[in-house]
C-alpha cells in the first residue's frame, strides 16, 4: 500500500514536469521559473522521506536504508578514496611542462570551489562543468587531456571536492536565455524515458529512490551529484560524474552519450541546480 | 548422424505446441512453467527479479509488488499478458518495461512466463 502511495506521489511530480514540457513554447519561455521548480523538486523528496534531513540526501543510499548506513559508517574509518584525495592534491601541485599549474586555471587556486560546479559561460554559451574545465586547463598548458571516467580525472576532482566538503551548492542560471535553455535541456534529458527497458533517469531516482533494484538501493535524485566523485567496490576504484552517466545510461540497455557531450553537461547543470544549498560531501564511497 | 534430423523436429513440434497454446497437457504445462521461470529469472531475459521479490529467486529489488498470490488476484490469464506485454499501456506512468512491445521478450516467451506467474 505505502508503496503505490510514493509511486503515485512520484508520477504526479513526473507528470508535472512532462506537463511543463508539453506546454506551447510561447508560453513556456516566459513561465520557466528554475527557482519554483527547485523548490518543488526538494519538496517532493522531503515530503517523500519526512525522516531524512536535508543535508543527509547527499549520501545517497546511506541515507535511505540504516543497515547500509552502518556498514558505510564503519567504512569511513578508513576511507577508500583516500588514495585518490592524496593523488589529486600532489597532482594539484606538480606544475605542468610549462611551469604553471592547475592553480592558474582556477578561482582561489582551485581550493574550495566545487560547488560552483558546474557554471553557465556567456563566451561560449554553454554549460562548462569541473570536469571539462581541468581537461581545458591542462590542454592550455600543453599538456594532453585524461580520460573522463576515471584515475587521473577522478583523483583531481576528489581532491576539489574534498577542500570543498560541506560548502553549499551554489549553482547559477544567469539570466540568458542560453543559460536557461541549458537547464531545460538537461531537465528534458533527465525525464525522458529511452533504450528498450523504456527507462527515464527519474524512474529509478526520482520515483523509486530507497528501493533496491537487485542488491542495490537507489539514490534519490536529490543532492546525487554532491558526493562524486566516488569510490565503488563493484568498480574496483574511483568513477567521476561522467562514469556515472555512462553506467546507468548502459545498464539501461540505452546507448550513453560521449562524456561532456553537450546533453551531458546539461544533465549535469540541471541536476546540480535542484541541489541547491545541499553541502558537497565528495569523494564519496558506495558499495 | 541418422538420429540427427529428428531432433530440431522434435523441438519444432514442441515450439509450436506452445505457440498454439496448448496447455491442455499438465506436463506441457509444467515445463512450461518451469522455462517461465528460467525466463523471469534470466538477467538477459525477464530479469524480473530486479524489481520483484519472486519465490525461488535471489536478490531481489523491490521495486515492484512481490508477486504471489497472482493466481488468485489475476485469474484471468489475458491480464496477466497484458502487464507483461506492455504496463505502460495501464499505467503509463509505471516504470515495469513494456516487454512485448519492445521485443525483450517474444509472444512464445511472455506466455511461458504467465504459466510460471499462475503458480505463484
Ligand atoms: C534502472 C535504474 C536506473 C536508471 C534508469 C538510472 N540509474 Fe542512476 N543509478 C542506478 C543504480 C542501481 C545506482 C547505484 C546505486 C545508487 O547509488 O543509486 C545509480 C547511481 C547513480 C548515481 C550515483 C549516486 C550515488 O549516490 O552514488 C548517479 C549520479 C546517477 N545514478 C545518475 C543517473 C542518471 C543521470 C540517469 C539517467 C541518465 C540514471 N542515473 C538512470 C540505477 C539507475
Ligand atoms: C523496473 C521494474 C520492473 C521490472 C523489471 C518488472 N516489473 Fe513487474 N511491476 C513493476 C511495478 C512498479 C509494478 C506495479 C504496477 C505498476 O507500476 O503499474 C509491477 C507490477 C507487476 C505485476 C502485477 C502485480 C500485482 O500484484 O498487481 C506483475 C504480474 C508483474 N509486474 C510481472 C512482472 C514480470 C513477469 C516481469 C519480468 C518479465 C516484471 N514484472 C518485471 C516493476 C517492474
Amino acid at each position: 500500500m505505502k508503496r503505490r502511495g510514493s509511486v503515485l506521489i512520484g508520477s504526479a511530480f513526473v507528470a508535472l514536469a512532462a506537463l511543463a514540457f508539453a506546454a506551447p513554447r510561447v508560453v513556456a519561455a516566459d513561465k520557466i521559473d528554475p527557482a519554483t521548480e527547485a523548490k518543488a523538486f526538494r519538496n517532493y523528496f522531503t515530503a517523500k522521506f519526512p525522516k531524512v534531513k536535508l543535508d543527509d540526501f547527499v549520501n545517497g543510499p546511506y541515507s535511505m536504508n540504516a543497515d547500509m548506513r552502518k556498514q558505510w559508517v564503519e567504512k569511513e574509518e578508513f576511507p577508500p578514496y583516500e588514495f585518490a584525495v592524496d593523488a589529486g592534491k600532489e597532482m594539484f601541485a606538480k606544475p605542468f611542462k610549462n611551469g604553471k599549474t592547475y592553480a592558474d586555471c582556477f578561482p582561489n587556486g582551485g581550493v574550495g570551489i566545487r560547488q560552483n560546479y558546474p557554471h553557465f559561460d556567456a563566451k561560449e554559451g554553454k554549460v562548462v562543468t569541473l570536469e571539462l574545465a581541468l581537461n581545458r586547463c591542462r590542454e592550455a598548458n600543453g599538456e594532453a587531456p585524461y580520460s573522463y571516467v576515471k584515475d587521473e580525472m577522478a583523483s583531481l576532482t576528489a581532491y576539489m571536492a574534498f577542500t570543498s566538503r560541506g560548502k553549499p551548492f551554489d549553482i547559477r542560471i544567469p539570466d540568458d536565455p542560453r543559460a536557461l535553455e541549458a537547464y531545460e535541456n538537461g531537465k528534458r534529458y533527465f525525464y525522458t524515458r529511452r533504450g528498450q527497458l523504456n527507462f527515464s533517469c527519474a524512474s529509478c531516482h526520482v520515483q523509486s529512490p530507497g528501493e533496491r533494484i537487485r542488491a542495490e538501493i537507489l539514490a534519490p535524485a536529490l543532492g546525487i551529484l554532491n558526493a562524486m566523485p566516488i569510490y565503488r567496490s563493484e568498480w574496483n576504484g574511483m568513477g567521476t560524474i561522467s562514469r556515472r552517466f555512462v553506467t546507468c545510461n548502459s545498464q539501461t540497455r540505452a546507448v550513453p552519450l560521449e562524456p561532456q557531450s553537450d546533453e551531458y553537461r546539461d544533465l549535469e547543470y540541471f541536476l546540480s541546480y535542484v541541489s541547491n544549498g545541499l553541502p558537497i560531501a565528495g569523494p564519496g564511497a558506495r558499495p | 548422424m541418422t538420429a540427427f534430423p529428428q531432433k530440431p523436429a522434435l523441438i519444432v513440434a514442441f515450439a509450436t505446441a506452445v505457440l498454439a497454446g496448448a496447455w491442455t497437457s499438465p506436463a506441457l504445462a509444467q515445463s512450461a512453467a518451469t522455462e517461465g521461470q528460467k525466463l523471469a529469472f534470466d538477467r538477459g531475459k525477464g530479469n524480473c527479479l530486479t524489481c520483484h521479490v519472486i519465490k525461488g529467486g535471489d536478490l531481489p529489488g523491490t521495486i515492484g509488488p512481490a508477486l504471489k498470490d497472482i493466481k488468485a488476484k489475476y485469474p484471468d490469464r489475458d491480464t496477466l499478458v497484458a502487464i507483461v506485454t506492455d504496463e505502460p499501456k495501464r499505467n503509463p506512468q509505471t516504470v515495469m518495461p513494456p516487454f512485448g512491445r519492445n521485443r525483450i521478450l517474444t509472444e512464445q516467451e511472455i506466455n511461458a512466463i504467465v504459466d510460471f506467474l499462475q503458480t505463484l
